[in-house]
């Protein structure tokens, strides 16, 4: 009973993991510009990690494999907003504005990754 | 199931080697090499090639970048543009692609136990390695022992790539007269990265000696270690400016890693000879040949790790130092 | 049964694909960067080739396990021969790059056509 509960929820928890990362990949296409671009995909980096991490523990009940992926979880979640942090620093420092436009403008061009 | 994502793993490897080589900015470029090696690195992953995953992720991804982001930081960002048609150069490789296609039908299916190469030394190999050195992992145990000939060769080669690339471009620059070097502050006004970065480095650095001394019971070993401890001191020099790494692990203690290394190999091997086996025999270390054995790789790796680890760490600063020299 | 065969195959044409595209930037591209590149994607593809052979049905890494019975192990040979070569080719690839940094000091350029106009 309670391993049906444990495998549900950590489906559960995959399958919005899952989601998230689609999400966010969906947004890196499809948002104007670079800062909204690593706004969604910061997503992945935070939430999804959290979600299919968590997710992953679930499912490796109490093992050494639960740490490992603790290990990782904690180094994921260290890194991956840090990274996003710099790159937009070093995008704010080279001249990119983070300016309110929609798109289909004249700044079309900076945008390119 | 496994398969299907190696098959969408394996069409994104080709997509982004075709867009490695259609970008003409050189900047973009690295970062999709970067991005390959991660690829090709999870496909060996499900190739069952753990060990190799591990080196190719390290190396490919981690040190292979910088060192290629060095290099442009010395020669510029942009390729020109080539005028005129590529139809020769298409259809020269569109020929040999359909070649290679066609060979392909006579190669033996994915994972079938019956091909040739299954059939010759590798089921050896995975028996006697309990019996010989009683280790789990059976790829150190080739690498280190059975071919452990063939490794001493590589450590050489990355030995002597080193001080190639130290003699090339240890030279003064012709133009200047040697300015003297500006101190680089490395990310002194990105707070964030450094705090985190500050807090990484220790624990790379432990994972790397992990790596190193785990390698006879999972995946790892000498090239994987040294890798790793070298990306955990090049992320140290970015964070915290060249000058600053220079002072953590100064250039003679490179070198001293580079020559000690290959020199521990080496010496290791006479030591054999002189107790009477034959070279690179660690049978003969030992009173029990299988503790002997062990005791040999273990010694070798050490000496693989090392070598591996100041050779990549003196070839980034061979790099880096010729930026603040021109 | 027929479309798994295929599949199987998907990994050598994978490696022809990766293979030319490397040579092609090898062949056709003036800038000696993007040749290193090309060839580093070249190789990459090689040690594709070799550890897709190495995979058996049903094994695993060849890690041996004690007490566990009967296990399937990957040939473990192309893993070595792969493991050292890549190391191998970054030392070397640090050789070339090297050689391109100078070349840039000498000529100026590194697009090859400027050189040999050059010389």
């Amino acid at each position: 009973m309670i391993e049906l509960a444990l495998d549900v929820v950590s489906w559960v928890l995959l399958a919005v993991g899952g989601a998230c990362v689609l999400i966010g990949g969906i947004g890196g296409l499809r948002l104007p510009n670079f800062y909204t671009r690593i706004h969604a995909a910061s997503l992945t980096d935070t939430m999804a990690t959290l979600l299919i991490f968590v997710g992953m523990m679930l499912q490796s009940g109490l093992s050494l494999a639960t740490l490992k992926l603790f290990a990782i979880m904690l180094f994921l979640l260290l890194t991956g907003p840090t990274a996003t942090y710099a790159l937009a620093n070093a995008a704010l420092l080279s001249g990119l504005k983070p300016e309110g436009d929609t798109g289909q403008s004249k700044h079309g061009e900076n945008t390119q990754p | 199931m496994i398969y299907v994502f190696a098959l969408f793993l394996l069409t994104l490897l080709v997509i982004t080697a075709v867009a490695i080589v259609r970008t003409e900015n050189l900047f973009v470029a690295v970062m999709l090499t970067s991005i390959f090696s991660l690829l090709m690195a999870a496909n060996f992953f499900i190739l069952d090639a753990a060990d190799v995953a591990l080196t190719e992720a390290a190396v490919g991804a981690g040190v292979t970048t910088v060192i290629f982001l060095s290099a442009l930081a010395l020669t510029g960002d942009w390729e020109k543009p080539r005028p005129g048609g590529r139809t020769v150069a298409l259809g020269t490789v569109g020929v040999l692609a359909m070649l290679l296609i066609y060979a392909s039908f006579d190669k033996p299916r994915l994972g079938d136990p019956e091909a040739p190469v299954h059939q010759h030394v590798a089921p050896w190999y995975l028996e006697k390695t309990p019996e010989y050195m009683d280790i789990p992992n059976v790829v150190t145990a080739i690498l280190s022992s059975f071919r452990g000939y063939d490794t001493l060769g590589e450590v050489f080669v990355v030995f002597a790539a080193c001080i190639g690339v130290l003699f090339i471009l240890g030279v003064k620059p012709a133009r200047q007269t040697a300015a003297a070097p500006q101190p680089v502050s490395g990310l002194r006004h990105h707070l964030i990265p450094q705090v985190v970065g500050r807090l990484l480095v220790p624990f790379i650095v432990l994972f790397g000696l992990y790596v190193q001394f785990h390698g006879e019971y999972g995946p790892g070993g000498g090239f994987q270690a040294g890798a790793i401890i070298a990306t955990g001191v090049i992320l140290y020099a970015l964070l915290e400016g060249e000058a600053e790494a220079l002072r953590a692990v100064p250039r003679s203690v490179l070198l001293a890693l580079v020559v000690g290394g290959a020199l521990l190999y080496g010496a290791v091997g006479v030591v054999c000879m002189l107790k009477g086996g034959a070279f690179l025999d660690y049978s003969v270390l030992a009173a029990d040949p299988v503790f002997g054995q062990q005791l040999g790789i273990l010694v070798i790796e050490a000496g693989v790790g090392m070598a591996v680890c100041g050779a990549l760490l003196s070839i980034f600063h061979a790099f880096a130092a010729r930026e603040s020299m021109t | 049964m027929k479309l798994l065969e295929l599949l199987g195959y998907y990994n050598y044409w994978v490696f022809a694909v990766v293979l030319t595209v490397g040579l092609y930037a090898v062949i056709r591209k003036r800038n000696l960067i993007k040749k290193l590149i090309g060839l580093s994607i070249f190789q990459s593809a090689v040690f594709l080739l070799y550890i897709t052979m190495d995979k058996v049905e049903g094994g695993t890494a060849p890690i041996i396990q004690k007490g566990v019975p009967d296990q399937v192990f990957s040939n473990p040979l192309p893993q070595v021969l792969i493991l050292t070569a890549i190391v191998v080719g970054v030392s070397t690839l640090a050789l070339g790059l090297a050689m391109v940094v100078r070349i840039k000091e000498s000529y100026g350029t590194i697009e090859e056509h400027e050189i040999l106009g050059a010389d």
